[in-house]
This record gives C-alpha cells, structure tokens and sequence, in this order.
C-alpha cells in the first residue's frame, strides 16, 4: 500500500529521545496512550488486591483478618483506585491511540497538555495512596464522600481532596484534548456521521467529562473549605445541609457513571460488526441513543438518595427519568443483537468479551432498574444487591470491553499476534468467575445484608463463602493478561495490516505495527469512504 | 517542522488549524469554569428551590409532627420516682468484634424494671488474649429511638478497662429508664461490643 512506504520514510527523521526522557517528555499520541494503558493496568492491579483484602475479610462471618477501620479504607479507595485510576485512565489511554487513527490526524490537537494530562495522574495516586502511611490511615469513609463523616478522617482527607483535584483536572484536559481533535483534526472528508462509533461514543463522553468533573471539583474544595476554613456548606450547625453535598456529589456521579460505560459501547460497537462480518446496524440510531443517554445522565441523580427524604414529587420524576434511561440503551441492546443476525460469527478473544458484556451488563442493567423503582429502593438502598448491580455494570460492562479493546487493537499497536489459547482462557475464566463473585451478592443483598461492613449476621455466610471464592478466581485469572500482553508486545506471529478479516475503518489502512507517526498525509477521501460505507449505510451521501 | 508535501496541508492550513484550535481550548476551558461556577450555585439554587417549592419547610415539617408531639407530651409524666403502673423489658446482650480471644457475657439475660427507678446490671469478662492488655465496652441501645431515654449513671463503658492475663471481673452498669419513654416501647436491648483497645495501638 502507497501508505506504508510513506511511514517508512518517516521514521528516519524520529527525533525521539531515548530511554526514561522519551517517556516523560513524550508529545506522540501513541507513547502517551501506552503510558495511559500502563498505569490504568497497574491502578487495576492496586485496586484489584484492595477487593482481594475485602473479599477475604468477608470470607467468613466475624473478624480474621484486618480491622473495621482498614476494612472501611479498602472499600473506599478500592474504588477511588478502580475508578479514577484504571477504567477512566484506560479509556483516555485507547482515545489517545485510536482517535487519531480512527479519524485521520497525524496526532492529538494539544500534545503538550497531553504529555501534562498524563504525568498528573501519578502524583495524584501518589497522595491519594500516601493516605495508608499518615494518622487516621487511608480515607474510609466510602468513595462518595458524605459529609460529615469523611470530615471525621484523620490527615489522610486532605490528601485525598487533592488527589481528586489533580484527577479531575487530568481527566478534564484529556477531554478537552478529545474533543478540540475530533472537531478540527478529522481528516477532509471524514464527516460527523462517517466516524466510527469509538470516536462518537468518546466526544459524547469527553462532554460529560468537562460538564461534571469542576463540579467533583468544587464538591470537594467546599468540604475542604468545611474542615479547614470554618464554612458550613454542609454542616447544620452553621446553616448548611449534608444532604446538600449528596445533590452535588450525585450531579457530578451520575453522568460519571456514563463516563466510565459509554467508551464501551463504542467499541462493542466496532467489535461486533468485525467479527459478525456486517455492517454496525443502526449506526445513526447508535450515535443518537448515545448522545440521549448522555442528556439523561444529567437529570436522574437523586435517584441514588431516595430514602434522604425527598418530596414525593421528587421520588417520582428521579425514578420515571431514570427508566427512561431503559430505551436508548434498549435501543443500543437491540442494535447489537441485530448486528450479529445472520451474520458469519466467529469468536475470536475481543468479540468473546463484547459477548460476555452483552449478556452480563444487560443483566446489571435490569438490576438498575429494579433499583430505580423508588419504593422498591428502601428495601435495596445500601445492600449488597447494589454492590452487585454496580459491579455488573462496572466489571464484565466497562472492564470487559477495554480487554476487548485490548485484544482487537493490540496486533496492529506491536505487529504481533498475541496467544489466542491463553487469550480465550482468561475470558472464559474471568466470566465464569466474575458471575461466580457477582451473582450471589444479588441473593445476599435482597436478603438483606448491608455493603462496607467488615462483619455479618451469620445467615450471610454460606453467599458470601462463595463469593469471595469467585473474588480469588477472577484476581487470579487476570494476571493472565499482563503475561499475554507482554509477551505479544515482545514478539510473536508477524500481524497483518487488516489483523481482523471483518475490520473496517481508517486504522486498518495502516500497516502493523502503526508507525510512530501516522497520517501525517492525510488519508484519501476514498479510504475514508471505504470505511465509512461498512457503518454509515448510505456511505457517500455527505 | 518537515516542509508541506504537494497534497499537505499548506503553511496557511497550519497557522489557521492552530488558531481554530485555540480558540476552540479556549471556549472549552471557559466551559469548565461555568461547570465548576455552577456546582457552587448549586448551594443557593437548592435554597431557592426549597423556599419556592416549600421542600423542607420547617414550619411544614413541624406542623406535620404536631400530633404527634402533642400524643408524647400528654403521655409524659411530670412526677418524678419510679411509675410502678408500667414494666419495661430491658434485654442484654455482649458481642465481640474477634471470636475467641475474650470471654464477655451478661450476668442476667435480662431484667423487668419500672420507669424511673435506679437498677444494676452485671457483665463479666474475662481476658483469654495471653498478655495484659485493656479493652474498651462500646454501648448500643436498640430500638434506636429509646436511647434518649435511658440513662446510664454508672457505666464501665464510661472508660477504658485494663485486665491482667487470665484476669476475670464482674463489669456493673447503673442504669434507670425515663418516665417519658413513649408508652408504645415496652421492650429496650441493651448491647455492648468489647473492643481490645491494646490490640490497636500495638498494631500503630
């Protein structure tokens, strides 16, 4: 391809430095995605050990192993690590790839903020996680935050203030990063409607990210504020409301909870229209049902504090806005399933995880809505069936798809085919796992046992026995992935430029492994066109 | 910089694109500053929300709990002693948070008593840690809304507790019930949970 003797060329004048330099001042979107992928998979393996520790815990009913305080501070900063540190950092990672090759940029628009973007997030892990060695031990008082208990914590609340501060602003230049790419560095020719469903599904999300990340911000400075320089926005005594901090927190959480899904959808997407060898159905239908989603987001989050003691007015907008959550993502559901009918499957490691998500986020998304029923929420409000509900989401939803997204881009970033056996080992035991660690916390949470408690009425036992043995399975089961990703990044079978016979879209065009520049010619409108025509039906309507 | 190619972007492409860019930064760091206005006028919004709406309304909220103000306060007896017209089940329960290492019961499962009349009750434990260590007895009053009313003069819980290895004493709470307790609790637990104080500062 005419494209490939190009690259080559280009290669000669790299100027990039070598060694630790090249890392820290790397402005090369693929370097910084690649940094991006590895501290998202280092953070996934932090956090990881810290569900590890709970899962132990709850291994049998009474104290074994850590105490009530250490216990407290694993669930919070398990999930401050998961969520901050591993699926939004992941996401941003594989935008930083693949944006630029999806739409025909020679890089990211803002490289240097990039660079920038990144190298916040040690740091910012760095004090959140410093939190373990100080007075009062790690923040413990649960991801969200509520006043006035996360005021009660010991040095570590500061620390983590900051932390968050630092996250937020990395996560809201690596939307600004997305968004000013997408809009002014497509390719000519690439028109909205030509992108590929990742890219679309990323500009909805880097959105969100810029409308709900300063207020994160500004929740947390005010309960800096609160502790330190004698404001009440959340104390009663001094006129404020903690209930008040709970709007604010959700205002930014809900959405946030689409942040971490809707990269997801984007490339179950692209997964599911390669392996099925058919075009993406309804691809407008998709970009719109993404985008209602999105809106959506902003107008449900009481729906996470039903029982504070709203008006009865307010139970019932937050619960029918919520189920109409249900109807985009139905929509997207039922694209999906299309996509694949008729078509000519094969199950290759990516499209087995874009499966296992299918069925397994549909099952959380049901759970959603059983939790959306606001009558029915007093019941599960803080149980275990919550805990589950969100894991289905967050777990075989988000999680699965980067590994899918992993698996499917990995041979055209290193050139080599990774162990395909391996590969479909580690799905088929992450699945079995995560429902063997998973399914029972929904019984455990309709029977009534509560989430972030150490300890539990014995009747809990015989579930959470099973589930913690799930939690030891599915841990053990990922180190498969550092070991298959290392090993194809060092070599194995030689990729081809089209790694996946189905694939489609300006990435494949590219030889594997992708230069370290690309695009630097802009691809040819017929290009863009031949990957156009296999998601947009009408391709050459622009 | 390497020179434009034919088919490039031109230098005037360039210097346009770096200049929408800009400005697009621009408009999207304005953007998140409105977003991070915005969730500190979230503080008075509500307010607003509230006031218009009456959500909260204090005055509503208090006249909806009239009855049920006035039903306790006629039910509340001025006279002080013991009110021997009623009898209260007090029930009492020990728990440790580490199976094992201690032994901690209630002498009595449980006691009948009269509002307003002082009462004694008995807890023993005993130290099966192995070393000298002190322990610390955390209270909880079940149902929840009888705790204001029920008053403990004398407690063990009140401070830290040191126990030799091996050492077993009787642990005594003082206690009386309020003649004001709402007629409809004639049933009131009293638990305690026995942390190893020692433990703790050994693990910092």
């Amino acid at each position: 391809m005419a494209y490939s003797a190009t690259a080559e060329s280009h290669d000669h004048h790299d100027h990039r430095p070598s060694g630790i330099w090249r890392w820290l001042s790397t402005t090369n979107h693929k370097d910084i995605g690649t940094l991006y992928l590895i501290f998202a998979g280092v953070m996934f393996f932090v956090g990881g050990s810290m569900a590890m520790v709970i899962r132990l815990e709850l291994f049998k009913p009474g104290m074994q192993f850590v105490d009530p305080a250490f216990f407290n501070s694993m669930t919070t900063v398990h999930a401050l690590a998961m969520i901050f540190g591993g699926v939004m950092p992941a996401w941003v990672g594989l935008a930083n790839w693949m944006i630029p090759l999806q739409v025909g940029a020679p890089d990211m628009a803002l490289p240097r903020m990039n660079n920038f973007s990144f190298w916040l997030l040690p740091f910012a892990f760095t004090l959140l996680l410093i939190g373990f060695f100080v007075p009062g031990g790690a923040p413990a008082g649960g991801w969200t935050l509520y006043p006035p208990l996360v005021l009660q914590g010991g040095d570590s609340f500061p620390l983590a203030v900051f932390a968050i501060h630092l996250m937020g602003a990395s996560s809201i230049m690596g939307a600004i990063n997305v968004i000013v790419t997408i809009m002014n560095m497509r390719a000519p020719g690439m028109t909205l409607l030509r992108m590929p469903l990742f890219v679309w599904t990323w500009l909805i999300t880097a959105y969100l990210l810029i409308a709900v990340m300063p207020v994160l911000a500004g929740a947390v400075t005010m309960l800096l504020t609160d502790h330190f320089f004698g404001t009440s926005f959340f104390s009663a005594s001094g006129g404020g409301d903690p209930v008040m901090f709970q709007h604010v927190f959700w205002f930014f959480g809900h959405p946030e909870v689409y942040i971490l899904i809707l990269p997801a959808f984007g490339v179950v997407s692209e997964v599911i229209p390669t392996f099925s060898r058919k075009p993406l159905f309804g691809y407008e239908a998709m970009v719109y049902a993404t985008a209602s989603i999105a809106f959506l987001s902003f107008i449900v989050w009481a729906h996470h504090m039903f029982t504070v003691g709203m008006p009865l007015a307010g139970e019932l907008f937050f619960m029918l806005s919520t189920m109409l959550i249900a109807i985009p993502t139905g929509v997207k559901v039922f694209n999906w399933s299309a996509t694949m009918w008729k078509g000519s499957l094969t199950f290759e490691p990516p499209m087995l995880f874009c499966l296992a998500f299918l069925f397994l986020f549909t099952i959380g998304g049901f759970s959603g809505l059983m939790l959306a029923i606001a009558p029915a929420d007093f019941q599960y409000q803080d149980t275990y069936f919550v805990v589950a509900h969100f894991h289905y989401v967050l777990v075989p939803g988000s999680i699965f798809t980067i590994i899918a997204a992993v698996y499917y881009w990995l041979p055209k970033w290193t050139g080599h085919m990774y162990n395909m056996t391996l590969a479909k080992w580690h799905f088929w035991l992450s699945t079995i796992f995560v429902n063997v660690l998973f399914f029972p916390q929904h019984f455990l949470g309709l029977a009534g046992m509560p989430r972030r408690i150490p300890d539990y009425a014995t009747q809990f036992a015989d579930w959470n026995m099973v589930s913690s043995i799930g939690g030891f399975g599915f841990g053990l089961s990922q180190l498969l992935f550092p070991y298959i990703v290392i090993k194809c990044i060092r070599g194995g079978e030689k990729a081809a430029a089209r790694v996946w016979e189905g694939a489609h879209g300006l990435e494949w065009e590219l030889p594997s492994p992708t230069p370290y520049h690309t695009w630097e010619t802009p691809p040819s409108i017929a290009l863009i066109h031949k990957g156009g025509e296999h998601w947009t039906e009408d391709g050459d309507d622009a | 910089m390497k020179e434009p190619a034919a088919n490039e972007p031109g230098m005037n492409d360039a210097l346009t694109l770096r200049r929408q860019n800009r400005s697009l930064t621009g408009k999207l760091w304005l953007f998140v500053a409105g977003s991070f206005a915005f969730g500190f006028a979230l503080v008075p919004l509500y307010r607003v929300l509230c006031q218009v709406t009456g959500f909260g309304d204090q005055k509503l909220l208090s006249e909806a709990i009239a009855p049920i103000t006035a039903a306790n306060a006629a039910n509340a007896p001025v006279a002080i002693g013991a009110d021997e017209s009623r009898t209260v089940t007090v029930e009492f329960m020990a728990n440790l948070p580490t199976v094992g290492n201690w032994e901690f019961r209630p002498v009595q499962a449980s006691l009948q008593v009269h509002p307003g009349q002082l009462y004694e009750a008995r807890f023993v434990a005993r130290n099966l840690t192995g070393h000298d260590t002190v322990a610390q007895a955390v209270p909880n009053i079940a149902p929840g809304e009888a705790a204001s009313w029920f008053h403990k003069t004398q407690c063990f819980c009140f401070s830290p507790q040191a126990f030799k290895t091996g050492e077993q004493r009787v642990l005594p709470v003082r206690f009386f019930i309020d003649r004001a307790l709402p007629v409809y609790v004639d049933r009131v637990t009293l638990s305690y949970t026995f942390y190893d104080t020692a433990l703790r500062v050994a693990a910092r």
